[in-house]
């Protein structure tokens, strides 16, 4: 049994300690915003949080998530200023890669709230986007950063 | 059956509000209310459906898959429109698989060729309109008033005498029981509400909050995961496979042949995942050992030295090369592209005796339900395809491959599954973007002007897998398009098609045959244009003066970028057009490059888009800017590799896509000509990586004739 705290809630988990933490809050805890991109930590669409900092949930083994806090973007509120900029901007198309984004770039101003262009570059670098929204993913982080204002 | 099931799901909604279909027929496209359709006999199949309920809730069914491009506000926004519809109660339902919902232009349900405003447009907004009239004559009944006595205001009906409103809800139930008129008349341009406007998308909130349901969130009571050994080479047959060791794996519960390799069925994603390694599969007699990107080069050389299809012969292209002093011989290459949806392929059924649910993420809903009726024996009316997000599209969801190995492994388990391919099985298994190979001569006179244009392209078919009927004398439309249509003003133009049967399977591939022919076409007008000693805007222009689309793009384009002013030290601009998809782009590159790596900046791309007229201008420079990205990405990044008879790429890490620290800043500029719709979601792709070729020819005097343009590639151009 693993036990784990996921957006303030704890679950109990029959799962072997190896299992990557992407498939236990997806596929076991049907919390489904977490995607699975490249599974080798490549892509960054199943970024979540753990104890406040970005990870990659398929690199992370559930055994090594326990006693830790974990964040998915379910447990991100609505009106966090991330996920307020994200709709202000308009930045999804099909949208896939957008929650590990919007984990990433949470978890980047959490820790500098006033992030330089070349800070933003290598925060978001390893978040893959095939639709092409780095633009607006950049503007996004600009106007949270600012409080909404652009 | 199908039309019996419409039928009584119209049936269900009459006397709950008001509901539209459209039917396309051979003499246009008729309108149905549900009342109409009952006694229509079988021969209508509605392919629109709008419904205006009692508590004022619009529902606009769509029947194009959302991949990003927009379709789910978009279409939407069109019935909104002419219903004159409050948008905040505005709402959309995915449609099922039916002849229903066929795409009325195609006849079948199935999204791509930038093609869904462009098939929908006259249907939806006939059918707002529509609804709109029965909606105010319902009202002016009630009023016993004239009905031009009255009029739309957003969502209600405004008596105009004496000012007291009737919401859409409440006359619903009296509008459904009116004729639908056949030829509503439709908005002038100056009355748009939403069209033309910047409408924020309807997906957004759900998918900021990871609410949004793809394909891979889908989930079945009792289903078993399939993990899927794959073969690591075309045409390899299983040697061994450890089945007990599999079988052995806690939670595995099937080992089935399929046969696209051997598949593991478990209870969880890890234990089907773990059986599979646990199967350690081998794999002998690849049936192509040799194959290998070079071992392709010399094919497609080969190839070009033989006898190809003339797909277009003006004037006499060979007699103007033989007179011509001032011309160029030229080859061009470009590698198979994998479409690396952010989504990996995925699907879950559930087949049972006497039905069947499907939960795809698929551009083809047409397909997957007579894929679905030929494997498990059901009529269509018995199978359910329901259409999820799709985490990407970009052509690769047009095919069924995934739906079938699920299907079929859904019938020999007798279970509902859920199939996820990894990474590397999505790479490894793609229809690629096609490999090709253009020889291009060209010449221009002493005057300066193009004179002659031969162009050879050897190139794989993708319609002779997909719409073989659609082959014409041996040519695929889409390995010359882009080529045999080319605009220039050249009195000798000659194309040749030659195709190409390589073992490596090819697909649809965002933009198609423009993706790739946009490249040659667009780096050699450039090379023509310096043997010209001539601006590579101005030479363009001197020969579209019959194609003022195409020569506003261009211009526009450049005056956006500051064409001809000063930039900073060591960049360089270059510049290139395409018309595809009924939209004319024009893109302006601004770059350098590293003189001792090689490694090309991006640093802007300026781009004028010309789609006649556009719905939502904001999803329409979203796509300018998505496909600039992804047209940048294979530029400078994207090659398959392939080795001892298959594909060698496998993940991110070596097949690298276009990242935040590569991306440039993107400029996008509308250009309204208000001629007919063209379409949206690929026009931005072709002509990115010639205007970044054109550029670097600019700042270094290299010419670059293959692509990607890795550092390497552009070092080695640069020493010539």
């Amino acid at each position: 049994m693993i036990n784990l705290n996921i957006n303030g809630k704890a679950y109990q988990v029959d799962v072997a300690p190896d299992v990557p933490l992407v498939w236990v809050i997806r596929e076991r805890l049907k919390l489904t915003g977490t995607k699975f991109g490249c599974g080798i930590g490549m892509c960054g669409s199943c970024t979540i949080h753990i104890d406040g900092k970005a990870e990659r949930s398929c690199q992370t083994p559930a055994e090594s998530a326990q006693g830790k806090k974990i964040v998915t973007i379910e447990g991100l509120p609505e009106n966090h200023p991330v996920k307020q900029a994200w709709i202000k901007e308009q930045v999804q198309q099909c949208g896939y890669c957008q929650p590990g984004q919007i984990m990433q770039a949470a978890s980047l101003l959490a820790e500098n709230p006033k992030p330089s262009e070349a800070k933003i570059i290598e925060q978001m670098n390893g978040n893959l986007c095939r639709c092409g929204t780095y633009p607006k993913i950049k503007s996004a982080i600009r106007l949270a950063s600012t409080g909404g204002k652009k | 059956m199908k039309t019996e099931l419409t039928r009584r799901q119209f049936l269900k909604m009459t006397g709950t509000g008001l509901a539209i279909a459209v039917a396309a027929t051979s003499t246009g496209f008729r309108l149905l209310s549900a009342a109409e359709l009952e006694n229509a006999g079988p021969g209508f199949r509605p392919s629109v459906w709008l419904e205006v309920r009692p508590d004022n809730i619009v529902v606009v069914t769509v029947n194009k898959s959302e991949m990003g491009q927009g379709v789910y506000t978009s279409l939407p926004m069109i019935v909104a429109d002419e219903l004159d519809a409050d948008w905040k109660n505005v709402r959309m339902e995915v449609a099922p698989a039916a002849d229903a919902y066929k795409d009325p232009a195609w006849g079948t349900q199935s999204t791509g060729g930038s093609s869904s405003i462009r098939h929908m447009y006259e249907p939806l907004r006939k059918a707002g309109a529509a609804a709109r009239e029965m909606l105010l004559i319902a009202a002016a009944r009630k009023w016993n008033v004239a009905v031009k006595g009255c009029a739309v205001d957003l969502g209600r009906v405004k008596n105009l005498k004496t000012n007291r409103m009737l919401t859409y809800g409440k006359l619903s139930v009296d509008a459904a029981k009116l004729q639908v008129p056949q030829n509503p008349t439709l908005k002038k341009e100056s009355q748009f509400r939403y069209i033309g406007k910047e409408i924020p998308r309807l997906d957004m909130h759900d998918k900021v909050n990871g609410l949004a349901q793809f394909g891979i969130d889908s989930f079945v009571p009792g289903m078993l995961y399939a993990a899927i050994a794959r073969p690591p080479a075309y045409g390899a047959d299983l040697a061994s496979a450890d089945k007990d060791a599999a079988r052995a794996v806690a939670g595995v519960q099937a080992v089935v042949p399929i046969q696209s390799g051997m598949a593991v069925c478990a209870d969880t994603i890890d234990a089907a995942w773990k059986g599979r390694d646990a199967l350690k599969a081998n794999w002998q007699d690849p049936k192509y050992p040799a194959l290998s990107n070079a071992s392709l080069e010399k094919d497609f050389a080969d190839r070009m030295n033989a006898n190809g299809i003339i797909a277009r012969n003006d004037g006499n292209v060979q007699d103007a090369l033989n007179a011509a002093s001032n011309k160029i011989d030229v080859t061009y290459l470009l590698p198979y592209l994998s479409h690396a949806t952010m989504e990996p392929m995925n699907c879950t059924v559930d087949v049972r005796k006497d039905s069947c649910d499907i939960w795809a993420p698929t551009q083809n809903q047409s397909g997957v339900l007579a894929l679905a009726a030929e494997l498990t024996g059901l009529k269509p009316g018995q199978i359910n395809v329901h259409t999820t997000f799709l985490g990407g599209g970009f052509g690769r969801r047009f095919e069924r491959d995934f739906v079938e190995e699920a299907l079929l492994l859904s019938l020999s388990t007798g279970k509902p599954v859920k199939l996820v391919w990894k990474r590397e099985e999505d790479i490894r298994n793609d229809f690629y973007r096609p490999m090709n190979m253009s020889r291009l001569q060209g010449a221009v006179d002493k005057a300066g002007r193009a004179v002659a244009w031969s162009h050879k392209i050897v190139c794989p078919s993708i319609f002779a897998r997909v719409f073989p009927q659609m082959m014409k004398e041996g040519i695929d439309s889409a390995a010359v398009e882009g080529v045999r249509d080319l605009e220039y003003e050249i009195p000798n133009v000659a194309v040749e098609y030659m195709r190409i049967d390589t073992p490596v399977p090819v697909g649809f591939w965002r933009s198609v045959g423009s993706s790739h022919n946009g490249f040659t076409v667009e780096s050699f007008v450039d090379e023509l244009s310096h043997a010209a000693q001539k601006d590579p805007l101005e030479f363009r222009l001197g020969l579209l003066r019959n194609h003022p689309r195409a020569y506003k793009v261009l211009e526009v384009a450049a005056e956006k970028a500051g064409w001809g002013k000063p930039l900073a030290r060591g960049q360089a601009r270059g510049i290139a057009y395409q018309l595809s998809f009924g939209s004319y782009v024009a893109q302006v590159a601004e770059v350098s490059v590293n003189n001792k790596s090689g490694a090309i900046t991006v640093h802007k791309v300026t781009c004028a888009v010309d789609c006649g007229s556009t719905v939502n201008p904001a999803i329409v420079s979203a796509q300018m800017m998505g496909c600039i990205t992804m047209g940048l990405s294979a530029a400078l990044k994207e090659k398959i590799e392939i080795a001892n008879g298959g594909i060698k790429s496998e993940n991110f890490a070596d097949y690298e896509l276009l990242r935040m620290e590569e991306a440039p800043e993107v400029d996008v500029h509308i250009v309204k000509s208000g001629e007919q719709l063209g379409g949206i979601g690929e026009p931005g792709l072709p002509p990115v990586a010639p205007a970044v070729a054109n550029a670097v020819f600019k700042a270094t005097g290299a010419r670059i004739r293959q692509l990607p343009m890795k550092p390497e590639t552009v070092l080695a151009a640069m020493k010539g």
